[in-house]
């Protein structure tokens, strides 16, 4: 039996770098959409060792390891060097929903001065610091799709994007930063 | 120098000259001017024919209200924009601009016969003229009227150009960069909050551009606004926004804001876009949009050369043009007599100004007269002379007498000012009625916003500026910022906005048979007005659709408050008792291309591809298209038709194997204790003894019965189900089970999880599926005993973690392999090369099609319509008859769900096996019977079948399984059909090939 394969996402190869945005695919990743009720949270962030947030438009980190706020009930867990979060959740011997995700989504890393300006070209919330600070993260539209964005940093944004729409989404960026850069 | 051109006026480098055309006519203009400025410079006031009557027109205004001077703006052939404002349009070296709605020249125009026809063209003429016969409408009059109606002609080459979109918020945006609007703007952005200030024109200042009388701060007002918006300019937290008009004000203070990025460069960078759409979100809105001047309605106003009293000023002001030699005024408010006063001082004759009132008082009527100004008062205008440019104005007291012939080349009119209350208007505030001065104004506001200045109807300049600086800081406090109030901005003016009439001037009341314009763009007089009155209109909403009074391109700027005011004097009743028409966004004109912004090309939509998207382009596969998803339909080979390459691939899978990508199916994950329950609440079978490892296929029904979807449900654990939905189902059925966990069984302990992206979804079917795949798979049993038809293991394929389901939607053995996307292709091609080795080939979703109908299968949507059961379909055997409850099964007990008589599913065998039948052909039992024919079904889905050598088809038949043998007809156009009622199952009816 061969070595497991590589991982082929949407948009390998893809960069786009101007004087006002850089934007480029991020790396694969391993992703879980959590579902639990409150009373299991702390169970849970102790198995995925990150304190899962409760508030709206919130994320927690720890590392390489995220946990974006998407409902009451939800949560996007992501671990950027690929650990199967599936085993850390099954530690939590408490109710809930543990679904990997991992290659349904894709990400896209936007930054550079203008980043809130390339994106908004789609995207109709605030993205001033203000209102979206380092830290933020809210499940949002995109143009013509749904994304969930987080801001990594003043100039940092990570968009993950269901993997077919991420054509799409890099699309309307690029030409975005069009825009921009002329 | 022009020969209107003056020396020593206006703001213009008469150093920087632009070279344009008109009609073809080589001119020559100044950096910054306007292409009316420029033509005016030029001497040339006659730019168009007007929409009905084709009577010369010139140019009425200086800004965006003009309704006349509508030109062709052609950079080459893919760029000719129809209908751009000359008042508008920025001049730039080597613009081309064509006249319009004239032929064969606009000097001398054929269609200028309309003007002697008039009395068949009069208000209301299209919906009595065109009435009889009834057939001319579509080939005669229609036609005829689409060729002769419309302004301008549209490019026929696609935009080349790209267009940008942008939301952005603030704390408060300023609409309008006057006095007013630059002072509020001052105020707010003090307090550090975010500003916004967008201005139509392509610099800041507004009405400072051409009052001449006005200081602000010290410094002529025009100074002041220049300064202040380069000060605003250079503050980090404001955006100031010129060339771009908001266009209209949408719920919790949206407002769209429309930025013209190129049409004023002479060779624009491509990569900019042309025009920019701005969605802003402010928290409060200033509203600063000014005044717009009303003309005169009175005989003949309409020849080139007579304009409004402010344009003229823009021109002489601004532009250091003359608009004529020989100028008179007619006006019924102070302002006009600003612009007599700047005329005579750049040594421009006033011939006279007539004023309609009889005694108007005031510093500048003073001025007027101590310069030696011929003043007529209680005079009116009861007529000009003059073809393509006036050149006379007949003047005569207003109480009737002898009338004078004055010669003037040049005529500018002034019946006052109405504030620009359309954004207000359009944030859905109440306007008020000012009686004494017979003007609407903001009142009652329904969204947080404050208008201020002029379309607030505040005439002094102190006033404004007080009002602006207030509404600043108001809007600032009112969105939690601090407000310091350190400006201050004394203010000196000479000018007057006192007095203002509206409605027709004497001499053209109504019942008289001159034409006095009231809406200049689509040729509607007082006369008109009159007439819709005396048949019958009493609203001013049916006045305005039955004259089409403000119902051309600029929304009636200025006729709307002319027109309204007359039929309120011919019906007696007040103005607001006769109604306002309703203020609608756009403002001016939006291009189709500012609206769709990004969202063309490949942007119009998402183009949904699957992880073996690039393998299907590899092999040369035709996709189709399956809602937003590209699916490979069939993989012609050389030499291949559709036909050939679906026959070849449904004989190979059927002889060997074949490999389908099945990617874009909807998959949901549902996880949690009560899953199983939640399942036999969401579908029609019964889940609980449905073994983890087993698979089964569900149907889910709407509330009333009717089936909505269908797909294999494999269970992976007890408290998990990987359920499949139809492609087109995804989304929906996702919705409808959140709907009902939410909103009907919250109490269960479950959750819907959307996983139809995560995974890749090779269809390996055909009697070779397992010799294909084992080589490959890793920690399963593949043997019939260990993993027989509908089960699902969990192993791995080429080390790759999988979910390998045992199932068949085409009657044959077969495996839905389900890798993580990202390993999709890799698996595929590895698939692949051993599916090539045992003769297998690659087929599309129309080969699934086919072998699907041989086996009698169902696609929802095919063969349901949302009106069919499943008792309709023969899929009694899905529904767990000893359950209690799930969605739809009360419906599918309603009494005409169990009626007889209903549509159900058969298979049609054409008497000719080589006649395919139509999908959506009709059934009927004698074809013989007279028409309409009594309809018994229809075709629902029908192909070539090679496997069964003939042609197959499925059909809803009443009472159809009662008619299995019978033989029924379908009556097409050229002949009638001979069908022998079947089972639907066409191919191993008894099923035995999917075990191997």
């Amino acid at each position: 039996m061969a070595e497991i394969a590589t991982r082929m996402g949407p948009l390998d190869g893809r960069s786009l770098a101007t004087n006002a945005v850089v934007i480029e695919a991020a790396r694969p990743a391993s992703r879980i959409a959590l579902r639990a009720p409150s009373a299991s949270l702390a169970a849970l962030s102790l198995a995925l060792g990150v304190d899962l947030p409760d508030r709206p438009k919130s994320a927690a980190s720890r590392g390489t390891r995220h946990a974006f706020w998407l409902g009451p009930d939800e949560w996007l867990i992501i671990d950027e060097d690929r650990t199967d979060l599936n085993v850390a959740c099954r530690g939590a011997e408490v109710l809930h929903s543990c679904v990997d995700v991992s290659h349904r989504n894709t990400a896209i890393l936007v930054s550079g001065a203008r980043v809130e300006d390339v994106l908004s070209a789609g995207c109709p919330q605030d993205l001033s610091l203000e209102a979206f600070p380092v830290g933020a993260c809210s499940r949002t539209v995109l143009g013509k799709i749904e994304i969930v964005l987080y801001r990594t940093a003043e100039d940092d944004f990570r968009i993950e994007v269901w993997r077919s729409f991420s054509d799409y989404a890099f699309t309307l960026l690029t030409e975005a930063a069009r825009d921009l850069s002329s | 120098m022009t020969s209107f051109r003056l020396a020593d006026v206006g703001r213009l480098d008469a150093s920087k000259t632009a070279r344009f055309t008109f009609d073809g006519r080589s001119l020559s203009g100044l950096e910054g001017d306007t292409l009316a400025s420029a033509l005016i410079a030029n001497g040339i006031h006659l730019v168009g024919r007007s929409f009905k009557y084709h009577r010369p027109r010139g140019i009425l205004s200086a800004g965006s209200e003009e309704p006349n001077a509508l030109v062709g703006v052609h950079r080459d052939a893919a760029r000719r924009t129809p209908n751009v404002r000359a008042t508008v349009q920025e001049l730039y070296d080597g613009l081309s601009a064509v006249s319009q709605n004239r032929w064969p020249s606009l000097a001398f125009d054929m269609g200028a016969v309309n003007n002697l026809g008039a009395p068949f063209f009069s208000a209301g003429f299209y919906y009595k003229t065109f009435m009889w016969p009834k057939a001319a409408w579509k080939h005669l009059y229609e036609p005829q009227i689409r060729n002769a109606a419309g302004l301008g002609t549209a490019p026929e080459e696609s935009d080349p150009d790209h267009y940008a979109s942008r939301y952005a918020h603030c704390e408060v945006l300023v609409v309008g960069g006057g006095a007013a609007g630059l002072a509020a703007a001052s105020a707010a952005a003090e307090s550090g909050q975010r500003v916004i200030l967008c201005d139509e024109q392509a610099g800041l200042g507004g009405a400072l551009r051409f009052e001449s009388g006005s200081q602000i701060d010290g410094v002529a007002g025009w100074d002041w606004a220049q300064a202040t918006a380069a000060k605003l300019a250079g503050m980090d937290n404001v955006r100031i926004l010129p060339r771009t008009t908001a266009f209209g004000y949408y719920a919790q203070n949206m407002v769209g804001l429309v930025e013209r990025v190129t049409e004023h460069l002479a060779t624009p960078d491509p990569e900019l876009p042309r025009e920019r759409l701005w969605h802003v979100r402010a928290k409060r809105v200033v509203v600063a949009t000014g005044a717009i001047e009303r003309h005169m309605v009175f005989a003949d106003n309409d020849r080139p050369g007579i304009m409004l009293a402010s344009a003229a000023r823009h021109y002489l002001n601004h532009y250091g043009v003359a608009v004529g030699r020989e100028v008179g005024i007619y006006t019924a408010n102070d302002s006009a007599y600003g612009a007599a006063l700047d005329l005579h001082r750049a040594g421009i004759r006033i011939a006279a100004i007539v004023d309609l009132r009889d005694d108007p008082r005031g510093e500048m009527i003073d001025a007027a007269r101590a310069a030696g100004i011929e003043l007529l008062t209680g005079h009116c205008v009861a007529k000009t002379g003059g073809r393509l440019r006036v050149s006379s104005m007949a003047v005569m007291p207003k109480a009737g007498g002898a009338s004078r012939i004055i010669p003037v080349d040049a005529l500018l009119v002034s019946a006052g000012w109405t504030p620009s209350v359309h954004l207000f208007s359009q944030s859905r505030g109440k306007l008020a009625f000012d009686t004494r001065r017979q003007i609407f104004l903001p009142g009652a506001q329904a969204q947080e916003c404050i208008s201020i200045g002029a379309c607030n109807g505040t005439e002094s300049l102190a006033e404004t500026l007080e009002e602006a600086l207030a509404a600043g800081a108001q809007a600032v406090r009112g969105v939690g910022g601090e407000a310091s109030r350190s400006i201050s901005l004394p203010s000196r003016t000479a000018e007057s906005w006192t007095g203002g009439m509206s409605g027709s001037a004497p001499g053209a009341e109504p019942g008289k048979a001159v034409k006095a314009f009231v809406d200049f763009q689509n040729d509607v007089t007082a006369k008109d007005i009159g007439q819709a009155v005396r048949e019958g209109m009493r609203s001013i909403e049916h006045v305005k659709r039955f004259t089409t009074n403000g119902m051309a391109t600029d929304q009636g700027k200025t006729s709307n408050l002319h027109g309204l005011a007359i039929a309120s004097e011919i019906l007696g009743k007040p103005m607001p008792e006769v109604g306002l028409t309703t203020f609608r966004a756009p403002f001016t004109p939006v291009t189709f291309g500012a609206i769709v912004g990004h969202g063309r090309g490949a942007l119009f939509d998402p183009t949904r591809k699957t992880p073996m998207h690039s393998f299907a382009e590899e092999q040369g596969a035709v996709f189709e298209d399956v809602g937003q998803w590209k699916r490979a339909w069939y993989f012609p080979q050389a030499g291949e038709d559709m036909h050939a390459a679906v026959a070849r691939e449904c004989r190979t899978v059927r002889e060997a194997a074949g490999m389908f990508d099945a990617s874009t199916l909807g998959k949901i994950e549902v996880v949690g204790p009560d899953a199983a329950e939640f399942m036999e609440l969401m579908y029609t079978n019964p889940w609980k003894k449905l073994g983890v490892g087993r698979c089964r296929y569900g149907i889910m029904l709407r509330e009333d019965g009717f089936v909505m979807d269908d797909g294999v449900v494999g269970r992976l654990a007890d408290d998990r189900f990987h359920v499949t939905t139809t492609t087109g189902g995804a989304a929906r059925v996702l919705h409808h089970m959140e709907d009902y966990l939410q909103t009907e069984f919250p109490h269960l302990n479950v959750w819907l999880t959307s996983v139809s992206e995560q995974w890749a979804v090779i269809a390996v079917q055909g009697p070779k599926a397992r010799d294909i795949i084992a080589p490959l798979v890793a920690g399963i049993d593949l043997s019939d005993e260990a993993m027989p038809h509908m089960s699902v293991r969990e192993g791995t394929i080429l080390g790759v973690p999988t979910r390998l389901f045992r199932m068949s939607f085409t009657g044959e053995r077969g495996f839905e392999i389900n890798v993580p996307a990202d390993y999709g292709r890799v698996v595929w091609d590895a698939v692949w090369a051993e599916a090539r080795g045992q003769g297998a080939c690659a087929y599309g979703t129309e080969t699934m099609h086919v072998l699907r109908a041989e086996k009698g299968f169902i696609i929802v949507g095919q063969e349901t319509d949302g009106t069919v059961t499943p008792h309709d379909l023969g899929l009694d055997w899905a529904i767990g008859s000893k359950k209690s409850d799930f969605v739809g099964i009360r419906g599918l007990k309603r009494p005409d769900l169990v009626a007889s008589g209903r549509k159900q599913l058969v298979g049609l065998k054409t008497k000719d096996p080589k006649i395919v039948l139509e999908e959506g052909a009709q059934i009927v039992a004698d074809p013989r019977q007279p028409i309409p024919m009594k309809m018994i079904g229809h075709v629902s889905s029908s192909y070539w079948s090679e496997n069964c050598g003939r042609s197959i088809a499925l059909a809803l038949l009443q009472d159809g399984r009662s008619l299995m043998g019978e033989t029924l007809f379908l009556p097409m156009p050229d002949r009638t059909i001979e069908v022998e009622v079947t089972s639907p199952v066409f191919f191993d009816e008894k099923g035995e090939r999917v075990h191997g």
